[in-house]
């Protein structure tokens, strides 16, 4: 905090009322009702709810569909971490070596960030398509029957490529303002020690970037089970039926379209232990990343 | 030394293929006719049918109601980006300035009743949020569809860091040169801050104008939604119909892209920086 | 112009953390005070708290006979030169001088005149359309000062305001701040850990350490008579020799050698520590009696002169010389005698 600050009994009370006011309406308030509710069974007829302790917990950790989601949803999340970051930072170890040009790879490979994940949802789709997909023509050519939106599998193949796709841009940004970071000097330093790139980015580059990779690990994370609500939900379109699903779309499901409020509700509550986790972590992690630089 | 740049070059180009060409794919294929797509599938040259579409898309009274045209979506896809972004500008500084610079004895306790709510995504709380919408009588209004986003401290988070890196002689200075909380605020603070505030604007603002879930949850009158949100609409119309409007969804898909890309490519720098320093 | 009064002022961060003690010093008008000490020692906090910056936990300030405790920094009547300046990044030159005045509500023609003779003051009328980042370091430090002037303050508060500049700068700024203030004629308090800069521009010296005053008094009275320990190392360059002995029937033994006194100061039996400065030790002349026989390290050239740097016993010693011929291994030194200086090994305190 500041070494002087301003006192006043009224002033910081009245500059944080409007976003306390926020806050408390639409973040605490319903986090607790969620909370709340998870630990009643609601009447579908809406007459009134019911005590019923643990159970809406006990149902979903205890229902065969529920888990098959959940390993899907862990699966998901880590081969789509894995692969966005590993191509986004390939493509800026790449980008930070060349100068000719760095600038409009920069801004071509970035711009994939603004598009909103359901518009990427779209566009994959149709690349998808049954009719006019070329990825689908291009399977068909290598003996690949690719069916998105009837065949598990390969609907969850095309959820994934498009959800790397759109998470690229991100970790390129953050990679290459990470290794633009490295100091001159570190760079010329490890340029008289070492004399093969490769070697001198995996020896001194790739530790110098752990922070950033550990901090957009986490981020990932969240993305690959929040943000890419927008891209199932266009893919599956409503109809889970046969098609994979995560965690955050079955809660949406169950409460929106089953109106199983507790059950929804429960698993909320366990998604927001997932997510508390990742985050605590991510803090802890953050911290230290302030006193590594 | 040339072989090594030489494919450098080559993986670059492999790269910047594989995050443009679909949307070059999507952008040509949006000129052409649903027909000849239909029966072609998806274009890599000018199709000439670029006025007739995208002005069918944004004209033509569509969806189930026959209430919201695409122009109305831009609208409201515009109100969304630019009311949140600088709802989250207002109501974060504000609350930033209060934490950073006053000394008060609840600072503590309301810091972390602010900060509590990065841990949990709106994700994660949809169906209770929109029960208290209901209550409040909040849904299809721009009211609902904005102000519960602000609800997390992203940008409070990201003014605390700005504010703090701010050097306390600046505030020792001008308390000596007689200003108070308001004259540092407006005289000192707020010019110093513009870049951040510009950045912070491009990033909420990208961020507004994608929002889907809760646009999707907070408007069933036609006549709210946003570009985003409709896309989801074009695809339920499709269910059913012979030849689905191809051409028509990837209009509305490049519409719904070509604010933020242009946003974001722009004002790239001040965007680069603003995320990778906040550490959102 | 007003005398500064400070009186038995303290500061406690938390309980029991002591970072000013009990601190009496009177200014008088138009002097200029320098707080010299290592840091950490409390004088940027004695600043700060005539400043209004700092809370002042315990004693009184006061400004021209009017207690300031509880008055805001805007109404002390004073104006602070910061270390790293402190210029609003987002003004120009003329807007950050003007700042302050404008919100006194000075009328608009009185700003412009006081800027003006400011700008005319520090050679800045250039510049003063530029905004800070555009300015070198020099321009930077005399914006500040301008900054300062304009106001016209009872007092003037430096914080460091050299230390961001390099060497030669600092010396032109030295002489620079010097002339100003004595023209102006503007109290001033001045903090610095560089004891250079306190010699060459105090009226009086206030010698810091551990939150409490060493030592009050003019620059040769400090550097002359330094009463204790601490003082004698900490002014003067190179730093005095400060070295165990022992008196022993008013001689004073170093090691395994006796320094003979003739009478020429008191030398109470016991344990001692002797100051000495390099300059008050000379090589003896050939044929004359020599007081200690130094035991050469090394020796540093200087150009005008060279410093040689021995040891006798345990006790490290360092004298300059008149560059000259090599010296010997073993050189034997005479001391003078009347400007040693003895102090309490337990206390620090003169003897």
């Amino acid at each position: 905090m500041k070494r002087t600050q301003f006192s006043s009994p009224v002033l910081p009370y009245l500059f944080l009322l409007p976003q306390m006011t926020v806050v408390f309406i639409f973040f605490y308030w319903p986090s607790v009702q969620a909370i709340q509710s998870s630990f009643y069974l609601e009447d579908p007829f809406g007459f009134g709810s019911t005590f019923v302790g643990l159970s809406n917990y006990t149902d979903a950790l205890g229902s065969g569909e529920y888990l098959k989601i959940a390993w899907f949803t862990a699966v998901f999340t880590i081969v789509v971490t894995f692969l966005s970051l590993s191509i986004g930072l390939l493509l800026a170890a790449k980008a930070d070596g060349v100068i000719r040009g760095s600038s409009s790879y920069k801004t071509l490979l970035i711009c994939v960030y603004a598009i909103a994940p359901p518009v990427a949802g779209l566009i994959g789709m149709m690349f998808f398509d049954q009719h006019i997909g070329p990825f689908v023509k291009l399977a068909a050519w290598a003996g690949w029957d690719m069916k998105v939106g009837i065949n598990y599998y390969d609907t969850a193949f095309a959820m994934i490529v498009v959800s790397v796709w759109k998470q690229i841009p991100y970790n390129f940004i953050f990679f290459l303002s990470g290794l633009q970071g490295v100091p001159v000097s570190i760079r010329e330093a490890a340029a008289i020690d070492c004399r093969s790139p490769a070697r001198r980015f995996r020896t001194v580059m790739l530790p110098l970037l752990a922070p950033t990779a550990f901090f957009l690990l986490v981020i990932n994370m969240t993305y690959s089970l929040f943000d890419t609500f927008g891209i199932i939900d266009v893919i599956v379109k409503d109809k889970a039926a046969n098609n994979p699903i995560t965690l955050v779309y079955k809660v949406y499901m169950d409460g929106f379209r089953g109106n199983d409020i507790g059950g929804s509700s429960a698993q909320s509550v366990i998604l927001m232990i997932v997510v508390f986790v990742l985050t605590v972590f991510q803090f802890r992690f953050i911290e230290r990343r302030v006193h590594y630089n | 030394m040339h072989r090594t740049k030489f494919f450098d070059h080559v993986i670059l180009l492999a790269g910047v293929f594989l995050m443009i060409a679909p949307v070059v794919v999507a952008f040509m294929t949006s000129t052409h006719a649903a027909a000849e797509i239909h029966r072609d599938g998806l274009m890599l040259t000018w199709g000439g049918h670029f006025d007739e579409t995208y002005r069918e898309v944004l004209t033509r009274q569509g969806g189930f109601t026959g209430k919201v045209t695409g122009a109305r979506m831009v609208m409201n896809s515009f109100i969304l980006g630019i009311g949140f972004a600088a709802g989250k500008i207002v109501l974060s500084m504000l609350a930033a300035y209060a934490i950073v610079y006053f000394r008060f004895r609840l600072g503590v306790v309301f810091f972390w009743m602010i900060f509590t709510t990065l841990l949990l995504p709106l994700e994660v709380r949809i169906l209770p949020s929109y029960e208290v919408m209901t209550k409040l009588g909040l849904v299809n209004t721009y009211t609902g569809l904005i102000v519960p986003l602000l609800a997390s401290a992203t940008g409070t988070f990201f003014f605390r860091q700005f504010f703090k890196s701010v050097p306390d002689e600046l505030l020792e200075a001008a308390r000596i040169d007689g200003a108070g909380p308001f004259k540092f605020f407006i005289d000192i603070l707020i010019p110093l801050s513009r870049t951040m505030i510009a950045a912070i604007f491009i990033i909420m603002f990208v961020y507004g104008w994608n929002q889907y879930l809760w646009p999707m949850l907070m408007t069933n009158d036609e006549s709210f939604y946003t570009l985003v949100r409709g896309i989801k609409q074009i695809l339920l119309v499709w269910i059913g119909s012979q030849i689905p409007d191809y051409n028509e969804a990837f209009a509305m898909a490049i519409l719904a892209m070509l604010p933020p890309v242009l946003v974001v490519v722009i004002f790239q720098s001040w965007f680069i920086k603003g995320l990778t320093e906040s550490d959102k | 112009m007003a005398h500064v009064t400070i009186d038995r002022v303290s500061k406690d961060y938390q309980a029991g953390v002591r970072a000013v003690d009990s601190v009496s010093i009177d200014i008088a008008d138009s002097e200029f005070i320098v707080l010299v000490g290592p840091s950490g020692c409390g004088k940027s906090t004695l600043l700060r708290m005539v400043a209004g910056l700092e809370t002042i936990t315990e004693g009184e300030i006061g400004i021209g006979g009017r207690v300031i405790n509880h008055v805001d920094p805007a109404d002390r009547d004073i104006a602070m030169v910061f270390q790293n300046y402190a210029l609003y990044p987002h003004m120009t030159v003329r807007n950050n001088m003007a700042y302050g005045l404008k919100n006194r509500g000075m009328n608009r023609a009185d700003i412009e005149k006081r800027v003006a003779e400011a700008a005319a003051i520090l050679r800045l009328q250039d510049y003063l359309e530029r905004r800070p980042r555009q300015l070198s370091g020099g321009q930077r430090q005399r914006v500040a000062m301008g900054r300062a002037i304009v106001r016209e303050p009872a007092a003037f508060l430096f914080d460091e305001p050299l230390s961001n500049l390099d060497a030669k700068l600092r010396v032109d700024m030295r002489g620079e701040i010097k002339q100003l203030q004595k023209r102006l004629g503007t109290t001033s308090i001045y903090v610095t850990h560089d004891q250079l800069e306190a010699m060459t521009m105090a009226d009086r010296i206030v010698v810091l350490n551990g939150g409490r005053i060493e030592q009050i008094g003019t620059p040769l009275d400090v550097y002359r008579q330094p009463q204790s320990a601490f003082v004698a190392s900490f002014i003067g360059s190179p730093a005095m020799n400060l070295i165990t002995a022992r008196g022993e029937s008013g001689n004073l033994v170093i090691g395994d050698q006796t320094v003979v006194m003739d009478g020429a100061m008191t030398v109470p039996d016991g344990p001692v520590t002797l100051g000495v400065r390099a300059e008050d030790m000379k090589p003896a002349d050939h044929g004359a009696t020599a007081h200690l026989e130094l035991a050469i390290d090394y020796v540093e050239e200087l150009g005008a002169g060279r410093l040689v740097h021995g040891h006798v016993g345990d006790a490290r010693l360092a004298l300059s010389t008149p560059s000259g011929e090599p010296l010997s291994d073993l050189l034997p030194i005479v001391f003078d005698r009347q400007r040693l200086h003895l102090f309490d090994t337990a206390t620090g305190r003169r003897l």
